[in-house]
């Protein structure tokens, strides 16, 4: 046990290196303007004056370990400064979209997950067979279509025929049943994509294990199919799966941008696509953070995770 | 033997998928044999022994199908029994041991865990069973046979799971065991004590068995009859002794005169020595794989350097051609320290030492021709261009027996095995060096090849003078061309000298070990040895 | 329901066309190259068939468009008719001619991002899987850390500061996508540089552009050309998820993503219309994944048969 602690202390304390590090990059890339950032914002057109209160204003006039010193114990505090465009704390304009978008990878998170498991490990178990084939070239076209695509088809089909609305509204008094009806589609439409990685993903993963000699050992014990596959497939392919989910639900921060647009949802995403047209740096900094910040997390909990399941790590002599 | 039949094939033919067709494995098998009869199944590599051992429990890998014949355990047709039933089979009547234990275990269980898997299915209580496992552990001659199964696989060394292993197999009392090459992956010191162990406990439970290997001696000590498998086809079948004593097929004649190649003594030499390892403390990160080591090649002689894994044997030719820099101590050639590191030596001297590897699949470029493999050095090396180079490219596969006009063109993968060895030697060749080290050169090769390229060393060496550094684990190889012997034991040269010395008692003691563990093509080796360390 | 029976019938109908298209590949191409034509799987057939199509349009855009990309040549959104075949757009421009003009704008950039991607990943990757050392440690650190962000996030990052030109769209997408060919290229090389011939010839003592030209750099190419397609078909989303959202490739170009931002509104009053360029852009990409599918299945077959 003492290995594995150190080993999984160890994870821990690159995670937070790593942090670190994708802070400093994402606050450092404004540094790589040739020239200076006010007057790029402000265009050719700026007057030395305008451009000199800007710099004020960004805190340009003091060398760039400072700001960040001073950005970094901010974001850290929950005050992520002020919006350029709208001079409004950028902290009061995250709170609620950040809950509608951890609200809307959740519920995508909650269908795409046990339908990809159950169907990757279905088309494990069922190797070259018409489910197999079928649902392998279903999810290499699905993998293939553009997240807008998929929303714009789910569109036309499902809300053009007023099954469900094409356009999330959401209030803060909504019942759970109404905010779950509500974004159906744009839920959906992130499963489907998800769901098509993972289901590869899964049904790579198995197939490689039950190619293992000790799966074939199992065979000539004569034990039946299920007792292999429950006694000696599943416990060492936690590992494999766990990698797989993460890897996937890191993937969900990705396409909720998009989802996010097409159905004019108020989340973080969508906000962020307004700032990066603003050039509102301020507030697409704080958001590549946070989603940065999530993408890590996921990571650093499936590497322990995944230790934690291994037996060999957890049973060192 | 003459007890009752307990396994029946006839006409056995097995086929495996390529693409869309499906390719013969087996064509056309028989296979007899009685309650307590062990059988040896001895094939090259592909001869379709393993797909034959399997088959005999009625199974077939994925992308491998029975597709004729006929198979009856004890009055069982198991090509007619549903999965069902073969299942019920398996495990209790017909117990399988695998090569590779390590990988075979699963590395989530506990061994004891996997070996009660199958009793209590068979409803035998939890406390019945591991009692039963820790007996059998004891007789196996496992160290600590109370406490070792409660260990997980990667917990417990790989001669002790090949044992274990065999244990579990021996769980419901099976009346036949296939065992698939149960010792090609051990060290021939671990070897013989995991052979006694099987030998005895399937002679204590009067267990038919099959026993799969490539190794004739081995089998010779196992098996009461030898069937000889050659591309999925028998080539003979008879009784141990007989076989050995006057085998009948070519084929057959062929495998026993591979022992039969060795060269004449020659005198030592008395000038300086072309190459010295003096003192070399070598290793990786803080541990030392190399401690020590001294031995010296003479110019135009085979120096042999044998040790099990874990030796250092390999390690000392990485130093040697400046591949691992040594802590401690240097290598001379003409009496000059050598550059440690090989970036640091001029051309002239990269080319007095070449190096044949182990595996030629991994040491050709498998996208270079053949003209481009062996010329390269020739080009490099001698400034060779044109037709210069071509017609000493041509000159070389002459050399290594290869016809030069339908070879030059070829990719590697366009060739056998031994084939590709022998331009493994035709690339070093074509650097005209002094020393050649050969890393375990036969190993991956079946006999009869090694057989050809032992030769072909050997003639070159006559005809050119060389010298050849020969690293092994094979005491079979260092008896056929070595002139000198160093052995080798965990990074320390256990005994150095000429062949006929280190032969001869008084040995060292791990030398002896060494030595009297090589399996001999003699039935009552086995037995011998045992008595004699008694 | 409309467009699901004319999905099923595409795909019905796309199985006798890649039928055709084996068999004449199989008859037209040399001799060995025809027997690999004549085995392979309809899907990869029907994904090189694809492949062909939109390599012609893009060629020859201006040949085969009916009106010129840029110009307005009706009433905004025009239904389909014999003058525009596919209507016409927001501002009055003819669907089909920008969509075929797209095929040689968003693919082209895709292609060109993708080929820079290549060139700087896989180049810095290779060296540092044969130098090793310190080099390869500078190189995968930095990297690593750049690849802890989510690429589409770094892109938005990276195109708000830099402000969305089509060059600084290819060079922002290049270089977050390099960071991925850099893994893929150094662990490709890795196994090859541990082969015993990489280290025959370093023994030999030849230098380093010998070592990648003619020992690494050949049997690294078959892995690397199938990685080549996916992150084609990856950049290539990405652009056009960034057009999607009014940040990549600018109007007036001609391009896929943005035509269907601009169009997205006939979707709810049931207009396919817009939908035909993200279809598009689908088939590009299901195409390419089926050939690389293919390429990797025979790869790993091959070696199961030597090994």
């Amino acid at each position: 046990m003492h290995a594995v602690l150190v080993m999984i202390l160890q994870r821990l304390a690159l995670g937070v290196v790593t942090l670190f590090v994708v802070s400093v990059v994402i606050f450092g890339a404004t540094e790589l303007l040739p020239g200076d950032l006010a007057s790029t914002l402000l265009g050719q057109s700026a007057t030395p004056e305008t451009v000199a209160a800007l710099r004020t204003q960004l805190g340009l006039d003091q060398p760039a370990p400072l700001r960040y010193w001073a950005w970094a114990t901010g974001v850290v505090q929950g005050d992520f400064g002020v919006s350029l465009a709208t001079r409004r704390p950028i902290a009061d304009m995250l709170a609620m979209r950040l809950g509608n978008t951890v609200f809307l990878a959740l519920y995508a998170a909650a269908l795409a997950v046990p339908l990809a498991l159950i169907l990757g490990i279905l088309a494990a178990l069922w190797r070259n067979s018409i489910f197999d084939r079928v649902a392998n070239a279903g999810a290499l076209s699905a993998i293939s279509f553009p997240e807008f695509f998929v929303a714009y088809i789910l569109i036309f089909i499902l809300a053009q025929s007023g099954f469900f609305p094409s356009m999330v509204r959401l209030s803060p008094d909504m019942a759970l049943g109404d905010k779950l009806y509500a974004t159906f589609l744009p839920a959906l439409t992130l499963t489907l994509v998800v769901t098509a990685h993972m289901m590869r993903m899964t049904r790579a993963a198995i197939i490689n294990l039950m190619a293992s000699p000790y799966i074939e050992m199992a065979r000539l014990k004569g034990l039946s199919p299920l007792r292999i596959v429950l006694r000696h497939a599943l416990p060492n392919a936690l590992a494999p799966i766990i990698n797989v989910i993460a890897l996937n639900l890191a993937y969900l921060i990705t396409g909720v941008v998009v989802v996010e647009v097409v159905f004019v949802y108020p989340g973080l995403g969508q906000l962020m696509v307004d700032s990066v047209a603003k050039r509102d740096i301020a507030v697409v900094q704080a958001i590549a953070l946070i989603f940065a910040s999530a993408y890590v997390l996921l990571n650093l909990s499936a590497d322990v995770l995944s230790t934690l399941t291994n037996p060999r790590l957890m049973r060192r002599t | 033997m003459t007890g009752e039949v307990l396994l029946q094939i006839k006409d056995l033919h097995v086929e495996g998928r390529a693409g869309d067709a499906w390719l013969p494995i087996l064509r056309g098998i028989d296979l007899t044999l009685h309650r307590g009869e062990v059988l040896g199944v001895i094939g090259e590599s592909g001869a379709g022994k393993s797909t034959l051992g399997l088959a005999a429990m009625g199974f077939a890998r994925d992308g491998c199908r029975i597709s004729g014949g006929d198979i009856r355990f004890d009055g069982i047709d198991l090509r007619q029994t549903p999965e069902r039933g073969k299942r019920a089979l398996r495990g209790r009547r017909i117990a399988y041991v695998a090569q590779s234990a390590a990988a075979s275990f699963n590395p989530a269980h506990k061994l004891i865990d996997q070996y009660s898997e199958v009793p209590l299915l068979t409803g035998m209580a939890r406390r019945t069973a591991q009692a039963e496992a820790v007996a059998l552990y004891r007789k196996m001659q496992l160290p600590n046979p109370e406490e070792i199964g409660f260990r997980y696989p990667h917990q417990v060394s790989g001669g002790q799971l090949q044992r274990a292993m065999t244990a579990m197999a021996m769980a419901c009392h099976p009346d036949l065991i296939i065992f698939d090459e149960p010792t090609t992956a051990l060290d021939v010191t671990t070897q013989i004590e995991v052979l006694a162990a099987i030998r005895d406990i399937v002679r204590d439970y009067d267990t038919a068995a099959i026993y799969i290997t490539h190794d004739l001696a081995v089998v010779a000590q196992m098996a009461d009859r030898i069937k000889i498998l050659l591309r999925g086809q028998e080539v003979e079948e008879a009784d141990t002794r007989t076989m050995l004593a006057a085998p009948k097929a070519d084929y057959t004649k062929s495998l026993w005169a591979v022992r039969s190649f060795a060269r004449p003594e020659r005198p030592a030499p008395k000038e300086a020595p072309l190459l010295s390892v003096q003192g070399v403390t070598a290793g990786y990160g803080k541990i030392d794989i190399l401690k020590d080591v001294s031995f010296d090649i003479p110019a135009g002689r085979t120096v042999a350097v044998v040790g099990e894994s874990g030796s250092g044997k390999s390690t000392v030719a990485r130093v040697i051609t400046g591949l691992l820099p040594p802590r401690g101590g240097q290598v001379l050639l003409d009496g000059v320290p050598l550059p440690q590191d090989y970036r640091a030596r001029p051309r002239a001297l990269l080319r007095q030492c070449q190096m044949i590897y182990q595996m030629a699949d991994t040491a050709l470029n498998p996208k270079l021709r053949l003209r481009d493999l062996i010329g390269r050095p020739a080009q490099m090396y001698l400034g060779l261009s044109g037709r210069a180079l071509d017609a000493r490219v041509r000159d070389l596969l002459a050399l290594i027996e290869l016809e030069p006009d339908s070879y030059i063109d070829r990719l590697p993968s366009e060739l056998s095995g031994g084939q590709k060895q022998r331009i493994g030697i035709a690339r070093a060749l074509a650097a005209e060096p002094r020393l050649i080290i050969c890393d375990e050169v036969t190993s991956a090769l079946d006999q009869i090849v090694q057989e050809g390229i032992l030769r072909l060393l050997d003639k070159l060496q006559r005809e050119l003078g060389l010298a050849y550094m020969f690293i092994t684990h094979d005491l079979a190889t260092v008896r056929a061309i070595a002139d000198d012997v160093v052995v080798m034991q965990h990074g320390k040269v256990v005994e150095a000298g000429p062949k006929a010395e280190i032969f001869a008692p008084p040995h060292a003691p791990y030398t002896e070990l060494l030595l009297s563990s090589v399996p001999e093509m003699n039935p009552d080796w086995l037995t011998g040895v045992l008595q004699r360390r008694q | 329901m409309g467009v699901m029976i004319f999905l099923a019938c595409a795909i019905v109908a796309s199985i006798p066309l890649s039928w055709g298209a084996r068999r004449v590949m199989a008859a037209v191409l040399p001799r060995n190259m025809a027997r690999v034509a004549r085995d392979m799987p309809l899907t990869a057939a029907f994904g090189i068939m694809v492949i062909a199509v939109y390599l012609f349009v893009a060629l020859f855009a201006p040949l085969l468009a009916p009106f010129p990309e840029r110009a307005v040549v009706g009433s905004q959104f025009q239904p389909w008719d014999s003058t525009h075949w596919l209507g016409t757009d927001r501002l009055g421009r003819d669907m089909l001619s920008r969509l075929i003009y797209g095929a040689r704008n968003t693919v082209g950039i895709a292609f060109a991002t993708t080929a820079l991607a290549f060139l700087v990943g896989s180049v810095l990757g290779i060296w540092a899987a044969l130098r090793g050392g310190w080099l390869d440690q500078v190189l995968s650190r930095f990297v690593d850390a750049l690849m802890a962000i989510p690429a589409l996030i770094f892109s938005l990052l990276l195109l708000t500061i830099f402000g969305t030109s089509v060059l600084t769209l290819i060079l922002v997408i290049a270089a977050v996508d390099a960071t991925r060919v850099f893994r893929i290229a150094r662990s490709v090389a890795q196994g090859v540089v541990v082969m015993d011939y990489i280290e025959a010839a370093r023994l030999r003592g030849e230098g380093t552009a010998y070592l990648i030209g003619r020992e690494i750099l050949p049997n690294a190419l078959a892995p690397l050309v199938a990685e080549f397609g996916l992150r084609f078909c990856f950049v290539f989303l990405t652009i056009s998820s960034l057009s999607f959202l009014g940040l990549g490739i600018q109007p007036p170009t001609a391009d896929w993503g943005s035509m269907v931002r601009d169009n997205a509104t006939l979707i709810t009053f049931g207009d396919v219309t817009p939908l035909l360029p993200a279809g598009a852009i689908a088939l590009l990409t299901v195409a390419v994944n089926f050939v690389v599918d293919w390429q990797l299945y025979r790869a790993s077959g091959l070696k199961e048969q030597a090994g």
